[in-house]
């Protein structure tokens, strides 16, 4: 078990370094230097900017200085926004995204399970066909244009949401729709097909000669297991909405990170860019790094050692 | 063979006695004949999936989406990037179709140029990540052993990193341009095939057919190509059909935020951002056409997936 803990510690150190690397090595590749005084917008801004870099050091010097800003947490001031640094942004910015995505990620889990097992126990029944039909839709869909069609119509033809930013509860229902349909889609799908597998496992039989309830056979026997694969998932997913909050939050015009991002792209406001890309990643990594940890704690069929492949 | 009749009605004890047998003459004719024409692995694949109405509906609007990418833009009167300021935001109409967009440009050929573009990212990267896929892996799980286990140390480590931020950022210094998307998209986007044929070929290496060239001294190169690589193209097929959908999302998606196509050019993500401000105002056509296209075309190549991988699975093979 430790050594399993310690071998992926390992692997997602390597990981953030090579993040943290590649975003060095690209800010330095940038034509022309990403913070010359064409792009700053002030003086000020620019020497702000050139004693975070250390910009007349030699390259190597340059690296090391950045990788300890990076560990110490301090990503640097904004080009286009004086007196703003990243961490301002990411401060005031990230616990909205947060929010945004926690309950997307909730009502992505919670319904897509349901829909699966639905689907799963009715298999090859009318609901099992409507689910499934749905959540291919539902992967197929980009959430961007779901936002946009969802706006169109339940907002503006019929005015039942309000359509855009992040004030009370009834804010949330459309982008949270928007963002959740797609992972709700394919937790449907996955646990529908696990599901499915293990009805026909022989301590389901067991179960059921037994005389259990249909209703205790499924919640304490099967579904535990069908959802193992959901927890495998749950890393994909969670990178899918993080990143899905970048157009939702721009559609919107909720007040999170994710708008700041786009903003700063189409700004090529480089510090933001790149503080975001090492901030984002290192959390995606460390959740990837959780679920790991915890699938193995749930699944005790997985043996814990680290030799071995898949 | 001997037949007797286990049928009995009346369950009374019966004589079992030579007479009730007789010798059945072996008709060695009707043996050797065929009694069904005999299928490769191909056309029985197709035969099934022929029966697969979703994934044939998928497989024919493709086709004519391909059909239209190449000669939609062609056949309209109007150009790509025609502004005509006087007529912005026109409805559906005899000449234009699809009605027309902010700056009067006609939606109908604008449609059919963004189908150009992310059919061609679709497949490029696609294409790139099952070559790159298929040398990696072929070559980790032929090799096995240590070769193997560095091999895949790199795989999980890039595994980790998150795709469309790393694409991100490397459009963002490389600048945005159809050639920087596909190698964006491809720089990562390959660690997933490699993992696919990987597995496979880690199964299938044992074999006796593959023992069989080892024996007759076939080099690593030839004994991928010859004896792995066929028996690996289901799954490979399967993964490449789906690589596409998420390709094409992810073009449309960095044109939506900016870093893909960039305007005035058509492409569905850019045309879906455009959209954004028509539809305060009501004018839906803006949105339908890219929306309706992009998703479509996903679903197309999903469900064409989908069908795909029951019609390649050989379990299944009845």
């Amino acid at each position: 078990m430790l050594r399993y803990i310690l071998k992926r510690l390992l692997i997602m150190l390597v990981t953030l370094w090579i993040i943290v690397t590649l975003t060095f090595v690209l800010m330095v590749s940038i034509p022309g230097s990403p913070f010359n005084s064409e792009r700053a917008t002030n003086e000020a801004v620019q020497a702000n900017l050139e004693a975070h870099y250390n910009l007349d050091e030699p390259y190597h010097i340059q690296y090391m200085l950045y990788l300890k800003s990076i560990v110490t947490f301090d990503f640097g001031p904004s080009i286009k926004q004086p007196n703003q640094t990243v961490n301002d942004l990411l401060g005031r910015g990230f616990p909205v995204s947060f929010e945004l995505g926690m309950v997307s990620i909730i009502f992505a889990v919670i319904s897509g399970i349901v829909l699966g097992i639905l689907a799963a126990l009715k298999h090859n029944g009318m609901i099992d066909y409507l689910a499934m039909t749905f959540a291919v839709l539902g992967i197929s869909i980009p959430n961007f244009v779901l936002a946009t069609m969802l706006i169109q119509q339940l907002a503006v033809n019929v005015e039942i949401f309000p359509v855009a930013t992040w004030d009370s509860p009834a804010h949330m229902i459309l982008p949270v729709i928007a963002l959740g349909t797609t992972p709700m889609a394919i937790i449907a799908r996955l646990t529908r097909s696990t599901m499915l597998e293990v009805l026909t496992q022989d301590y389901i039989k067991m179960a059921r000669a037994k005389g259990l309830s249909p209703w205790k056979i499924i919640v304490k026997h099967a579904l535990r297991n069908a959802l193992m694969p959901v927890v495998t998932i749950m890393g994909t997913l969670l990178a899918g909405i993080l990143t899905g909050t970048f157009v939702i939050e721009e559609i919107f015009a909720i007040p999170g990170m994710g708008q700041y991002f786009v903003e700063s792209i189409n700004q090529r406001d480089y510090p933001v860019i790149m503080g975001t890309t090492v901030f984002y990643s290192a959390f995606l990594i460390v959740m990837l790094f959780l679920v790991d940890i915890a699938y193995g704690i749930l699944d005790p069929r997985i043996k814990m050692n680290s030799k071995g492949g898949d | 063979m001997a037949s007797v009749d286990t049928n009995q009605p009346d369950r009374s004890p019966v004589e079992v006695t030579d007479d009730l047998f007789r010798w059945k003459e072996r008709d060695k004719e009707a043996a050797e004949t065929v009694s069904r024409p005999s299928l490769s692995y191909w056309k029985d694949a197709w035969q099934r999936l022929r029966k697969n109405k979703l994934a044939m509906g998928g497989l024919i609007f493709l086709i004519f989406l391909t059909l239209m990418a190449i000669f939609g833009p062609i056949i309209s009167p109007h150009d790509v990037n025609e502004q005509d300021l006087p007529n912005q935001y026109q409805p559906p109409s005899a000449e234009h179709w699809f009605g027309t967009d902010s700056a009067g440009r006609d939606v109908f050929t604008r449609t059919w140029y963004g189908a150009r573009i992310s059919l061609f990212v679709g497949l490029m990267a696609a294409l790139i990540d099952v070559g790159i896929g298929i040398i990696y892996g072929g070559i980790s799980g032929y090799k096995g052993g240590r070769t193997d286990s560095s091999m895949m140390r790199i795989v999980e480590i890039l595994y980790g990193l998150p795709y469309l931020l790393i694409v991100i950022l490397l459009l963002v210094v490389l600048g945005p341009s159809l050639a920087t998307i596909i190698i964006a998209l491809s720089v990562t986007g390959w660690v997933g095939m490699a993992r696919i044929v990987r597995g496979q070929v880690l199964q299938i290496k044992n074999y006796e057919f593959v023992l069989a060239s080892q024996s007759f001294g076939a080099k690593t190169f030839r004994i991928i190509r010859k004896n792995l690589l066929p028996n690996t193209m289901g799954p490979i097929i399967v993964s490449l059909t789906l690589t596409v959908p998420s390709a094409i999302f992810a073009e449309a998606f960095l044109s939506f935020i900016g870093l893909g196509i960039q305007a005035p050019h058509a492409s569905w993500g850019v045309m879906t951002n455009d959209a954004l401000g028509a539809i305060l105002s009501g004018d839906w056509w803006v949105l339908f056409a890219p929306a309706f296209f992009i998703s479509v075309t996903m679903f197309a190549f999903n469900v064409l997936g989908d069908g795909l991988q029951d019609a390649l699975d050989p379990k299944l093979r009845k």
